[in-house]
């Protein structure tokens, strides 16, 4: 279990988040979302240990997460809004370095599952400077899965994908879900939302405003206008 | 400390593969040293005996400035898609990627001096008669020295707007006391003059080595959390 609590960060004289509290349980999926500078990108951080909170702690099972938690990071998939990869690196090299750096066993075997997984097996020996931003991603996101994480911190996710690899990134989180993986996903795409989380928090000037589960049910209208109302006052 | 340095070796060998496939790197700090070995063959006369005298010094002068070229890029190649959070987020301990770096520019800068150190002796008309193990041992304590903190350094300039201005300006002060002993210590070994002063030079280089290895390795950790 994830649990950010009455975290608070300033950076500078500004205030980025204010009191936010948040508990990720096993399988679930939890979207956060609001309009740009509402500090969504830096509670990943902070989520992800790059970060350390002005005040306030994050457990990650039970224990806070630190500096040295250097094995507490293993359990958590970080995407970011960069891919980390290296563009001199085949597709497969890449996975091999950091499964290296992940300690993950059987990387061959685990790095051209995963290249299946995304699509991109046929080019497992092109470096990916010439790849497009889509195949990028897609590769990000098998970089991600690499290590089998017990939670996935996914800052949009489905930027650059095309409706193939929006519906595949789609499912694969839909399986890790089942196996109990918990997801975290930051998203200005409001179906993606709708299609993959269970709950949605909006975060509005480093404050969590509101707060729901999502019906499955639930049609994007509707839901545009909650999210306006909440952040507009429409 | 095991897994620290697995981990560094992993990002070293990442770093020496890029290099190979590029050779964008040690292709110009070839270049570099060459240039400067071939203007200065021509600038003075080889069969004068003074000219001698240069050697220890032209020798660290290849070594800094060529240098100096492959550690700016040793960061700035990380910033390409933020791959150095990518190393952040990552279960290893900052300092491995310190010592991972310190190795990888370490290998990059003992190859120039493989090739450019037989050329300046060549060039110059140099026969080396000296003992080639205190050369080596002095050249090889020096080159350590002048990398462990080159590369802490030249972490620190990456996230600064002109890092290859700023590397030199913060790095060549703080190797002043290492590059006086390499040069007093080089001359002795080539002039095979007493070699009880070229081990006092060596201890005080050895010195400077520990300490800055010890300090760069400890506050690595405080200057990735700020990058």
């Amino acid at each position: 279990m994830l649990e950010l609590k009455e975290i608070t960060k300033i950076i500078g004289d500004k205030i980025i988040l204010r009191n936010f509290s948040l508990a990720l349980s096993p399988g679930e999926s939890v979207a956060v979302i609001g309009p740009n500078g509402a500090g969504k990108s830096t509670f990943f951080k902070l989520a992800a240990g790059l970060m350390q909170p002005t005040s306030g702690e994050i457990l990650l099972n039970g224990e806070q997460i630190k500096k040295k938690t250097h094995l507490l990071k293993k359990r958590i998939g970080y995407l970011g809004h960069e891919s980390f990869l290296y563009n001199s690196l085949t597709p497969l090299e890449n996975l091999r370095f950091y499964g290296k750096l992940y300690k993950v066993k059987n990387i061959e075997e685990k790095g051209m599952e995963l290249l299946k997984a995304v699509g991109l097996h046929y080019f497992k020996d092109i470096p990916i400077r010439s790849f497009s931003r889509g195949m990028i991603q897609r590769l990000a996101i098998a970089r991600v899965l690499l290590a089998e994480p017990e939670f996935l911190l996914l800052d949009e996710p489905h930027t650059g994908l095309d409706q193939e690899a929006v519906s595949l990134l789609n499912q694969l989180m839909k399986e890790r879900q089942k196996q109990g993986i918990s997801i975290l996903l930051i998203s200005h795409d409001f179906e993606q939302v709708i299609n993959v989380c269970d709950r949605v928090l909006i975060l509005n000037k480093g404050r969590v405003i509101s707060d729901r589960n999502i019906d499955p049910q639930l049609e994007l209208m509707s839901f545009k206008k909650w999210y306006e109302a909440a952040v507009i006052g429409k | 400390m095991k897994i620290i340095l697995a981990d560094a070796l992993t990002i070293a060998a990442k770093d020496l593969r890029n290099e190979l496939k590029s050779k964008q790197t040690i292709g110009m700090m070839i270049i570099f040293s060459s240039l400067v070995i071939l203007i200065f063959s021509f600038a003075f006369d080889p069969t004068n005996n003074t000219v001698k005298a240069i050697i220890p010094g032209l020798i660290w002068v290849i070594t800094i400035f060529s240098g100096l070229l492959g550690l700016n890029r040793s960061f700035i190649s990380e910033q390409e898609n933020d791959s150095l959070t990518g190393l952040r987020v990552a279960p290893i301990d900052p300092s491995s990627i310190f010592l991972g770096k310190v190795v990888a520019n370490l290998v990059l800068v003992i190859i120039v001096q493989l090739i450019s150190i037989p050329i300046l002796f060549l060039l110059f008309d140099y026969r080396f008669h000296g003992e080639m193990i205190w050369f080596l041992l002095i050249v090889l304590t020096a080159t350590i020295g002048f990398i462990v903190i080159g590369t802490f350094l030249a972490a620190l300039a990456a996230n600064a707007k002109n890092s290859e201005m700023l590397l030199p300006v913060l790095l060549l002060p703080l190797l002043s006391p290492l590059m006086i002993g390499a040069v007093q210590a080089t001359k002795i070994v080539l002039e095979q003059e007493g070699m009880k002063d070229a081990v006092s030079w060596l201890q005080l280089m050895a010195a400077y080595d520990l300490l800055f290895f010890a300090a760069c390795f400890f506050l690595f950790e405080y200057l990735m959390e700020g990058s």
